[in-house]
């Protein structure tokens, strides 16, 4: 279990690998990859720029973990890696990966830990198009998403 | 009471500053009670954003959530990550 805030790019096969090295109960990894999304309109987004809230971020990543590990404690590994700063349209935004016994606790962990992190993990997303910059709108969806969990 | 305040995000460029001390009479108080108190002191901003989120030493909270002396007070809008 472990979290990185970080600049850096990621090699998503390589944090796949290593949550399953040395194990032989491992028999499903699910992991998702966020992309920074060009939105095909005339005042297209080019690039964009996370910021966070230092301290907060890593506390409330951590937090959502343990949640996690606890609705599915066949989980044996779990890991998300951030980036903050100045991303490009097709740049990797965020990595989650979760290694369990089986596919049905690595698939639901993964979908539970996004969910969390999209409404509760201190990151903004602000835009940039050739017409201006500006801060993106939380969505509706995405508060939808993560209440589906606490049923 | 001395308690640290920071902004993040669209509301920190409203307010044009990420943070500030704010020293208060009162020995306890609550995440509202900090809101109101900045909002007199010409903090306009923070009525201005939409479902404004408020944590205490970095964990989110609700505005009846209790301060107090030496605490870590963050406002910001609705997070966007992922």
């Amino acid at each position: 279990m472990s979290v990185s805030v970080q600049e850096a790019d990621f090699d998503s096969g390589r944090e796949a690998a290593q949550l399953v090295a040395g194990r032989s109960d491992v028999g499903a990894v699910a992991t998702f990859v966020g992309l920074v999304r060009g939105d095909g309109r005339e005042d297209a987004v080019s690039a964009m720029t996370l910021e966070h809230y230092p301290g907060m971020t890593e506390k409330a990543l951590e937090d959502i973990l343990a949640q996690a590990r606890q609705r599915w404690p066949a989980v044996t590994g779990a890991r998300v890696i951030h980036r903050v700063g100045r991303l490009a349209v097709g740049d990797q935004i965020v990595f989650v990966g979760v290694a369990s016994g089986h596919r049905g606790d690595a698939f639901a962990a993964c979908e539970f830990i996004m969910d969390y992190l999209k409404t509760r993990a201190p990151f903004w997303k602000k835009e940039e198009r050739p017409s201006g910059a500006s801060w993106v709108d939380a969505r509706d969806s995405d508060d939808d998403a993560a209440a589906r969990w606490s049923t | 009471m001395k308690v640290r305040i920071k902004y993040f995000a669209r509301l920190r460029e409203a307010m044009g500053r990420d943070g500030e001390v704010l020293e208060l009479a009162v020995t306890t108080t609550t995440v509202a009670g900090i809101r109101e108190h900045l909002l007199a002191g010409g903090g306009a901003a923070l009525a201005e954003i939409r479902n404004l989120r408020a944590a205490v030493n970095q964990t989110m909270v609700g505005p009846d959530a209790p301060v107090a002396d030496g605490d870590e007070v963050a406002f910001f809008p609705p997070v966007t990550g992922g």
